[in-house]
């Protein structure tokens, strides 16, 4: 864990000259509503590309609700209404023109609660890339689904056993299926809601791993509860409370010298 | 301070120290509340159970004699001189003769089979002898014949059935007293049958024409038969399944995961809900009024019966589904939706295999409810006397046909008592079936059950 940390604080200050130029994910004044409820407001933030944005906050500040936007997991709800724009690559992606199945083909997702398909190992990555013609072949298919496991390093506990459940796996392991399902389909952007949430300690640990092997190739954007979490793994850290963004800066300044008092306040544990 | 602490702990803390060992009153009135109550469940499971076992044993003391059947077993010879006059051996010539034509030979086959065994006629007439013999004999033997022009000429062995009040003497229906006051048989015709039946011409055995035979006549029970109400019922609960599965599954899918919340869906849903709860007598008058008078489809036909229990099987499969859909967990939609699934896809690829085994089970027991309904049939007309088999699918459906329930209804309508042995036979048989069904329905939800 050590070796994660020092490794995080060298690649904040190298970002750090880059920023506003180099944004991945910019939200303009988002704003969400369920029915009557004003969730977030008036929301802007940069998210650099190839980094660990990490979101905090307390229970209900809206740090999930923001995060479901940047794929529009939102459009499911009935009553959820977004205003304002988020560019991804400067597109917008509440353009009427979007296609949401499209961008959530860019935009992955991995849920609080792992959530395999009650199918084997193997169809619950090859299910993405089938669904959208990335493999011509068996044996295509069969290379993108052993390099997403890889990549969610858990190829070797599985390879010999694609084909039993996924729901057989231990938490831990679903969990990492569920990244390999989320990395199956290539996408630009990885959004993780809470990912450890439902895990021990060990598996944890392993996901974290994960998440700093990733960020090499993805952009990963995370909602975690937990403070040492959010400061083991992210460069960047953004600081919701009811539904406003109090303060986004780097991780390290956020957990030592942040600029609100309440952040302060969270992260010394005052409330939350 | 203190002082607060002692008023305030003063009427919590017990008077004095009590022991475990000894019950205090409340806990004694609550374990004899929760005894009362053990007792009553048990009670109204008994009275359950009981009223269960004595509905079994007597449809099955009634019904299961039906199973059986008295024959007769005559060497007929087929006389030429009588069936085929003219010697040409053509079908049309055949036909002409009518079963007046064919009695006469069973007469002369059961006295030469009296003669053969030694068996006394003892002031029986041959005629009288020959009232053993079921009425639907020369018909049976008549179609034989034309099935088959050229085993005239030669003698053939029949099973013929013999007469429903020979059949119920050994059934215990019939006895001498009943005889003494009956004009259709006398005790001395009961006591004929007796010495028929040691000397081996009158035989038992199983009734495979109870499953095959059409219904039949008033004076003939003993000839009457499922076939043409079970065929019926087997067409109608193809329509029901064809059109109501997929329909049934669609609407659900729409509305469940589709369809705005406003208030059109709400009506939409509370009235799929009090559907479900009309009485079926209303559906036939529906069917009656809309496919018979209005689309003028034939009266009597598996094809309006079927789309009336459609119609009644509808919101029992919807609620089913829309049920099942409901118990899929809502993460593994958010799974589909989260790797780029279209709603579409995340419905048809992960939740409806999901929601397969509710889907299956709810539309096994709204078949089985609909296998097992006679009010609506009645109102259009399936409660006819039919007496031919309707043609193969498709063209059958438009056909007359009976249906189980409702022949169990027409045979309890009956005069002659041996028709009450057939309605308890009947009931057997859509007893097993509804059984078969709901074993099936739980088999599914067993093998498919799976756990999130």
């Amino acid at each position: 864990m050590m070796n994660n940390i020092s490794t995080t604080m060298n690649t904040t200050t190298t970002t750090k000259a880059a920023a506003m130029i180099d944004s991945k994910i910019s939200a303009r004044n988002v704003q969400v509503f369920y029915g009557e409820k004003h969730a977030i407001r008036d929301v802007n933030i940069e998210i650099r590309p190839r980094s660990v944005t990490a979101f905090i906050g307390p229970s209900g500040c809206g740090k999930s609700t923001f995060l479901r936007c940047i794929n529009r997991m939102n459009d499911t709800i009935d009553s959820c209404r977004v205003e304002g724009n988020i560019l991804i690559d400067n597109e917008n992606i509440y353009d009427p023109k979007v296609d949401p199945v499209q961008l959530r083909a860019k935009v992955g997702m991995v849920f609080q609660k792992p959530n395999p398909f009650p199918k084997s190992i193997y169809e619950n990555v090859a299910y993405g890339p089938r669904i959208h013609g990335l493999a011509r072949k068996k044996s295509d298919l069969d290379d993108i689904v052993a390099s997403a496991l890889q990549k969610a390093g858990l190829w070797n506990e599985v390879k010999d056993r694609l084909q039993e459940s996924g729901t057989g796996l231990s938490g831990g392991q679903q969990q990492r299926l569920c990244i390999a399902r989320a990395v199956a389909v290539s996408p630009e952007i990885i959004l993780m809601d809470e990912p450890c949430s439902a895990l021990d300690p060990i598996a944890t640990a392993k996901v974290e791993e994960l998440i700093h092997e990733l960020r090499t190739n993805f952009t990963i954007v995370i909602v975690t509860h937990s403070m040492q979490q959010a400061a083991r793994v992210s460069q960047r850290t953004a600081m919701f409370h009811l539904g406003l963004l109090v303060e986004e800066n780097d991780t390290d300044k956020m957990f030592t010298n942040p600029d609100d008092q309440r952040t302060q306040d969270y992260i010394m544990g005052r409330f939350g | 301070m203190t002082d607060m602490t002692v008023s305030s702990n003063a009427p919590m803390a017990p008077a004095q120290a009590k022991s475990l060992l000894t019950l205090d009153d409340r806990t004694r009135r609550r374990n004899a509340a929760e005894r009362r109550f053990r007792m009553m469940g048990l009670v109204g499971v008994t009275i359950g159970i009981v009223a269960l076992v004595f509905l079994l044993g007597s449809i099955l003391s009634n019904g299961l004699s039906s199973f059986q059947q008295t024959y007769v077993r005559l060497d007929v010879f087929l006389d030429p001189a009588r069936l085929d006059k003219a010697g040409t051996r053509d079908p049309a010539e055949i036909a002409k003769v009518t079963t007046f034509g064919y009695a006469p030979l069973i007469e002369k086959a059961l006295a030469d089979s009296m003669a053969a065994k030694g068996v006394q006629g003892e002031g029986i007439s041959v005629k009288a002898a020959a009232e053993l013999i079921s009425k639907e004999a020369p018909a049976d033997l008549r179609r034989y014949v034309l099935a088959d022009p050229s085993a005239i000429g030669t003698t053939v062995t029949f099973d013929l059935l013999a007469n429903g009040r020979i059949d119920g003497y050994y059934k215990g229906r019939v006895t001498m007293d009943s005889a003494q006051l009956d004009r259709n048989v006398s005790p001395q015709q009961l006591m004929l049958a007796d010495r028929l039946k040691s000397a081996g011409i009158l035989t038992t055995h199983f009734n495979w024409a109870f499953f095959t035979a059409p219904d039949s006549s008033d004076t003939r029970p003993e000839s009457a038969g499922l076939g043409v109400a079970i065929l019926g019922s087997a067409y109608m609960m193809i329509i029901v399944l064809v059109l109501s599965l997929p329909l049934g599954v669609a609407t659900s899918i729409y509305l469940e995961e589709f369809a705005p919340q406003n208030r059109w869906t709400d009506l939409i849903e509370v009235n799929i809900a009090n559907l479900a709860a009309v009485p079926s007598v209303v559906f036939g008058i529906l069917g009656l009024a809309a496919f018979i008078n209005f689309a003028g489809l034939p009266q009597s036909a598996p094809v309006v019966g079927g789309l009336v229990l459609t119609l009644m099987t509808l919101p029992t499969i919807i609620i089913a589904t829309r049920a099942a859909f409901k118990s899929v967990p809502p993460s593994i939609r958010d799974a589909a939706l989260g790797v780029g699934a279209s709603k579409m896809q995340a419905i048809f690829h992960h939740v409806l295999p999901l929601a397969m085994p509710g889907i299956l089970t709810g539309t096994i027991i709204g078949l089985a409810r609909a296998l097992g309904e006679t009010a609506p049939l009645l109102l259009i007309g399936m409660v006819a006397f039919v007496r031919d088999y309707p043609a193969g699918p498709p063209e059958g459906f438009f056909d007359p046909a009976s249906a189980l329930p409702v022949q169990v209804y027409n045979w309890t309508q009956r005069g002659d008592p041996a028709f009450i042995e057939r309605a308890s036979g009947a009931i057997i048989v859509l007893l097993v079936f509804l059984i078969l069904m709901n074993l099936s329905a739980i088999i599914l939800r067993r093998r498919y059950e799976r756990r999130w």
